[in-house]
Formats: structure tokens, sequence, C-alpha cells
């Protein structure tokens, strides 16, 4: 079984009306250790992204070097068969890898959002369509699809394997968001907004939604999680495109050269554990923020005064 | 009742969109890709299995789409799932039966196996909250479960394989050993599944821990678990007939799906390994553009884990009251 189902499956408890301010969020990400360590990775990962010029001294793309130097000095992480600095594609991959993590992440949500909130609001024959659809893309199976779907589409651009990955990622979301708008539907608080008149629009977006805002970031991480680990395998196998700079092309190329059996093993497992690497902030923050959200599932410390009074 | 018929409905639709994306995809992509791959294979294979792709993907006959999908249906029903390129002339059907039993000794094996400690060490885990187990595997496990199959697959060849050479690079067995039922070969097989085994097993056991861990501290708060520990019931009592299985009861769906998902194969890991089973032959036949081969196999996944799924409902249903209930 995949993470994503592990965290999600999670017992969601019923919220209450509360809004998390972003100070609220802010302090018990401070005081959440998991939580903590996956901002930490994520802040790094973005530096890489955002700056790599400041933290490389190659052009990543440039095959000026002697092939498959060990790592000196002068090249941290030796270089490539072609020739390139090893560290400096690293760094300059983080770039593609997280522009997938996030953009997937946030359409996938998006469309989450709104066929299960959509889905619940409506009740009756459009839940049924919805449920169905939903639940029809989550059996099918994701990984053959993408390898299908990506086959078809002539391992192109970096927006077909961003669609890609949204189409086969986002029913998970739309079925717990479904579950949890259906627990709020017959609050008093809805029923108020009713009568005062207000637009079903109005509704979902200002009354809605806010309750559900621990679940939603909680499927915006689960999603760019899946994003990661998909988007990295693809290109690993060499539906990706091998002209761009990403860590999934990296896999590529250094797996083509055998990298690990000629003895230039950093070119391959570096760019794999950067993957994993990004792949453990999502999941930390994810857990986090179950953690967050329901207090039953906090580390014992805190609860352990109360337990023994309990039994 | 009521809630048989909705099954039955979901797997119907489903098996019908599968079908259809399956027909659909190659003709409505741009550029179609079925021409462009029959453009490349002309006069490199001969002209019956010209033919054949050329009926498979409705290219020179003058049907309408709709006479082609019914044609295809039709076709699909009675096992006719065309000609393999790769494997010319063999049917598809043979050539994924020789694939399927690595698949399902490897991953089937190592699926069971995992849900099965994962199960136990989270029910442990959780009911002794807060000692050394608990406050040491989540965090790992959420890392392990972080990582990508093939990261973890190529650690493992790096360190077992290249440096220490305890294991062999890949394979299911040595090649060019008699394929016969002697202890030497049955000992290369096993020896050839260990390092794939343990991949698939470090990676997925963590979200079965973590799954079960939650659950079970879920149902650990219940009043019928306050109440057997009134009663005085012995804890290996509570934990495994009490709360241990309330708590498995919403992991059955999963462990289905993921039993379902066993055809598949773990195909990142079959691939880094060339472990020669379904997985790895899907990604043979996308490089190769075998059109007819990855249909027939996305096909015989996605009703794999259909029937796993609807099976996994009935069991819940039969075994939980609450669902049938609820409809």
């Amino acid at each position: 079984m995949d993470i994503r189902g592990a965290l999600a499956d999670a017992p969601v408890t019923g919220p209450g009306r509360r809004r998390h301010g972003f100070t609220d969020l802010a302090r018990a990400v401070r005081s959440n250790r998991k939580a903590s360590a996956g901002v930490i990775l994520l802040a790094l990962f973005s530096i890489m992204a955002l700056v790599p010029q400041w933290l490389t001294p190659y052009d990543p793309q440039s095959t000026s070097f002697r092939p498959s130097l060990a790592p000196s000095l002068r090249h941290l992480l030796g270089t490539t068969a072609y020739g390139q600095d090893v560290w400096s594609q690293l760094v300059w991959s983080a770039r593609e890898s997280l522009l997938i993590a996030v953009g997937v992440g946030l359409l996938a949500t998006a469309v989450s959002v709104i066929v299960g909130v959509a889905a619940a609001y409506l009740g009756g024959l459009p839940d049924h369509v919805l449920s169905l659809v939903t639940d029809v893309f989550l059996v099918i199976p994701t990984f053959p699809l993408i390898v299908v779907l990506a086959t078809y589409a002539k391992s192109g651009s970096l927006t077909v394997l961003i669609a890609v990955l949204v189409v086969t990622g986002w029913s998970y979301g739309a079925r717990q968001l479904r579950s949890q708008a259906l627990s709020v539907r017959n609050r008093e608080f809805l029923e108020a907004a009713r009568v005062r008149g207000e637009r079903s629009l109005y509704v979902i977006v200002v009354e809605i939604l806010p309750t559900m805002t621990s679940l939603i970031v909680a499927n915006f991480l689960g999603a760019a999680l899946y994003a990661v680990l998909a988007a990295a395998g693809l290109q690993f196998i060499g539906l990706g495109n091998a002209s761009d700079l990403s860590w999934g092309t990296m896999l590529y190329w250094a797996e083509n050269n055998s990298a690990l059996q000629v003895g230039s093993p950093l070119w391959e497992i570096m760019p794999g554990a950067c993957v994993a690497l990004l792949g453990t902030a999502f999941a930390l923050l994810n857990y986090a923020f179950d953690e967050i959200s329901n207090p039953a599932l906090r580390p014992a410390g805190r609860r352990r005064a109360a337990r023994a009074t309990d039994s | 009742m009521r809630y048989l018929i909705r099954r039955i409905e979901f797997f119907m639709i489903t098996l019908w969109a599968a079908l259809t994306l399956n027909f659909l995809l190659p003709r409505l992509m741009p550029g179609n890709p079925a021409l462009a791959m029959m453009a490349r294979y002309r006069g490199r294979v001969n002209p019956q299995a010209m033919h054949a792709l050329e009926v498979a993907f409705g290219v020179g006959t003058n049907q309408s789409l709709l006479e082609q999908y019914l044609h295809y249906l039709v076709n699909t029903a009675q096992g006719r799932f065309g000609t393999s390129l790769t494997f010319f002339p063999e049917p598809v059907g043979s050539v994924i039966m020789q694939a399927l039993p690595w698949t399902l000794g490897l991953v089937g094996t190592t699926t069971v196996m995992a849900f099965v400690l994962g199960t136990v060490v989270g029910m442990v885990s959780a009911w002794r909250r807060g000692g050394t187990l608990d406050s040491v595997l989540p965090p790992i496990f959420i890392m392990t479960s972080a990582f990508p199959y093939f990261f973890t697959g190529l650690l493992c060849i790096l360190i077992f394989s290249v440096a220490l050479g305890w294991f062999p690079l890949g394979f299911s067995y040595t090649l060019g050993q008699p394929v016969t039922l002697t202890w030497a070969f049955i000992g290369s097989v096993l020896d050839h599944a260990v390092l794939p085994a343990a991949t698939i097993l470090i990676t997925s056991i963590g979200g079965w821990i973590l799954t079960m861990r939650n659950n079970m501290i879920t149902t650990l708060a219940e009043d019928y678990v306050r109440m057997a520990r009134a009663k005085g019931l012995s804890p290996l009592r509570i934990m495994l007939h009490y709360a241990g299985r309330n708590a498995l009861l919403p992991n059955l769906t999963g462990f289905a799906m993921s039993l379902g998902f066993v055809i598949s194969g773990a195909i990142l890991v079959e691939y880094v390994f060339s472990y020669p089973g379904v997985g790895f032959m899907l990604l043979q036949a996308v490089e190769n553009e075998d059109y007819a081969l990855m249909q027939t196999l996305f096909l015989l996944i996605t009703v794999a884990v259909l029937v796993a799924v609807v099976v996994a409902d009935l069991a819940t249903a039969l075994l939980d009251p609450r669902t049938r209930a609820r409809g």
C-alpha cells in the first residue's frame, strides 16, 4: 500500500468550525518535530530551486570536463560519463522536480475540491455520477496508466507530464473531501447561511471550504508526494523529456551508463536520494498535519498523564 | 441488496471505462501514434503482422469508429487480444502467461508478507504507545515509504551485489541454467529473488505499519476496549480479539487492492532488477511500441484490481454489518 493511503486513511475527526489562523499554524508547525523537519527540508530544496547559480560553480549542461572523475574539491560529486559536473546537475535539477510537485499538487487538489465538494453539496444524481467517476479513477491502476498515457503522448513536454499526473492523481482526495463535506452538510451554520438566502457558490466557498482547510492541505501534500515519486519513476524509465534537467532524467542517464557498476555510483545515488528526501519532506508534513488536526495521534508523552488516570 | 447492485454497477462501469480508454487512447492522441508506429514497422515485419495491426487499429479499413469499437469489444470478450510485435508471431495471451508466474511469485509473496508483518508491528506499536518500538518505527517508515521503489532497489544493488557481491545483479535465475525442477534451479531462483523482494518489503511495509497503528489507536479509545480491560481480560486477548480485529477491518480493502496490483508487478522494481515479470514486460512493450501487448496488459491489470476491490467490498460487508446498513 502506498503512503498516500496510509496517511490519508487516518480517521478524519469531524472538524469544528474553527479556522486555523496563520499564526496558529506556524506555532503548530514549530512545536511538531516532524513538521519542522519537513519544513526545513523543503526550504533547502526551495533554495536550490530558486538560486542554483549561487550554489554551483559550473554550467550543469557543460560537457567540458573529463568524464567519470571521482569526487574531488573541484567536483564535489565527481563528473558524469559525459563530462558534466554532478553537483551542478543535482542542484539545477531541483527546479523542475519541485515545479512538478507543487504544480501537480495544486492542480490535483483543485480538481479534488471541486469534484468532492460539488458531489457532497449537490447530492442526488449529480453526487451519484461524480462519486462513480471518482471511484472509477481510483481503481484504474495509476502507474500502468501513466506509462501508457506517457507513451502515447510521445514522452513529451513538462506540461504533458503534469497533465498526466493530475489526471491520475486527483481521485483519492476527491473521495475524502466528499465524505468530509458530507459530514458538515447539515450543520446549523450552513442552514443559517441558506436561510439568509446566500447563493450556493457563496456557501461553498465561504462557509464549507474553511472548515476543511487541514484536509485540503493534507491532500495537497499527498498529491505532491505522489507527483514527486511518479514523475521521477517515469523519467527514470525514459518517459520524460531526456534533455530536461531533473533528478529523474539524471537517473535515466546514469542508469543507461550503468553508473553503479562502472564506479560512478554518486551520479545515480545522489539524484535518487534527493527524490527520496523531497518525498520524505512532503510525507513528514503530511503526517504532522494528521497529528495537528487529530490530537489522538500525537506522540504519547503529553498524553501519558491522562492515560494513567484512565486505566 | 441495494449495496450489491451498486457494487455491480460500479464493476461494470469501471470495466467499460477501462475497455473504452484502451480503445480510444491510441486513436485520439495527437499525431495518431498507431499510424506512426506502423509506418516505422512497415517493411520490418511480415505482411501478416502488418495486416493484424491494421485491423487492430482500424487503419486502412473503411469501418466507422463505432464499428471498430464494436469489433474491438467482441474480440476482447472472446479473448482475442491480437499478436505481439515484440514476440511475433506469438499471440499476446501466451506471451503474458510466461511473465505472470514470476510476478505472482515475487510480488504476491512479498505483498502478503508486508501486510502481515506491517499489521503485527503496527498493532504492537500502538498497544505499547510511546514505547521504544512506537517512537523509533513511525519516523523511519515515514521516510522509507517516501523512497521511490527504484531508489531502494538501486541502493540494494549497489551495496549487496556491486560492493559485497552477495547477490546477483538481476534477472530471475542464472541465465543458461536449464529450467528444471532441481534444487540448483530453485536455489538460483531464490537467490535472484532476495534483493527485489527486500526492496518491495522495505518500501511497502511502512504504509501498513502506519495505517494499522493509527486505526489501532482510534480503536483502543473505544468503550468496548475499556470494558474488556475492566473485565480483567488478559492483555493479549484485548489486543488481538478486541482492538486488533476491529482495527484491521478498514485495512482489508487496501490489502485487497494491493493484491490486485500484484498482477501489475512492481513495475519499477522489476525494471531495476531486469526481473522478467509482467511489469518489466509492460515496459518492454512500451519501448517497442507493441500496442497490442501494452493494451492487453493494461486491461489485465485493471480487471485484476477491479475484481480484488469488489471481492474486498463484499468481504467487508460480510464481516462488518455497519457497511451493509450504510448501503
